[in-house]
């Protein structure tokens, strides 16, 4: 079992960075959704 | 929105599989042990990254003919995907060659040439950031691609032109190379697992992207209000 402990650690770091460039476009996309909104409803006042 | 969903179960699925053929079908290389089971996800990545990169290119070049900003899309979140595979290339690779080379990092052909392809890439994220016009950061950003790809297949010939620290390719290696063919198996399905996983990421990007122009459209139409 030599060096399993460095296999787990390339494979857990390695999909760290991809989870954590997932979770990147996530936020990013959430924000700018909202931002579309909020610009829709300043164009285009209700009432 | 349902297809989204779709290929992002797909591509987690194969992933999750492709992992656990790493562990528990791929055999115990004979003189570097457990520590080569890395290779399956350190050269997939290395491979998704490349062709995430050729699409980059492609979309650069495609810009600079049709001026469609879809392509100026598709370039930037290749750039950003092709990235992201890089830097993990850049941390697994590392990890690999410390028990095996006894050493982290060498500045050897194929490691170097790797490192330029990933200050590339970045440099090229960064230009976009410093244009504020839009089709003029489109246009420099890329022939800046165009340029930069340039790296793409010097990583790959690295290891057939120079014999240097990195080992020789085992996969188109030529004569004398070769993989057990359970390990080629299941390193082949890693590298579908990782370019399905990676087409996954392009298109939720590129929406970012678009979503991003968006929002610059109704900036516009709110102060011309």
């Amino acid at each position: 079992m030599k060096n399993l402990d460095s296999v787990f650690a390339a494979y857990i770091v390695g999909w760290a960075v991809f989870f954590g460039f997932f979770l990147s476009i996530v936020r990013r996309t959430s924000a700018l959704a909202a931002e579309v909104d909020r610009l829709k409803n300043s164009i285009r006042p209700k009432g | 929105m349902t297809k989204r969903i779709l290929l992002g179960v797909a591509a987690t699925a194969l992933v999750i599989v492709a992992a656990y053929a790493d562990f528990y079908v791929a055999p115990t290389e004979r003189t570097m042990g457990l520590i080569q089971r890395i290779f399956y996800f350190h050269a997939a990545t290395a491979w998704a990254g490349e062709m995430v990169f050729f699409v980059c290119f492609v979309a650069n070049l495609m810009y600079v003919w049709k001026r469609e900003q879809k392509y100026d899309w598709l370039g930037v979140t290749c750039a950003e995907v092709g990235v992201a595979c890089i830097t993990i290339v850049l941390i697994t690779g590392p990890i690999w060659a410390k028990p095996v080379w006894g050493i982290y990092w060498t500045w050897d052909a194929r490691l170097t040439s790797t490192f330029v392809l990933w200050l590339l890439y970045i440099s090229y994220l960064l230009l976009r950031t410093l244009i504020e016009e839009p089709s003029r950061r489109a246009l420099l950003s890329a022939l800046f691609g165009i340029f930069a790809f340039l790296d793409v297949p010097l990583v790959f010939f690295s290891i057939r032109w120079w014999r240097t620290q990195h080992p020789a390719p085992v996969i188109m290696g030529g004569q004398g190379s070769g993989l057990d063919p359970t390990m080629k198996k299941v390193f082949y399905f890693n590298v579908l697992a990782m370019h399905i996983f990676c087409a996954f990421l392009i298109v939720e990007r590129y929406i970012l992207e678009k979503l991003r122009h968006d929002v610059d459209l109704l900036q516009r139409e709110a102060e011309v209000q």
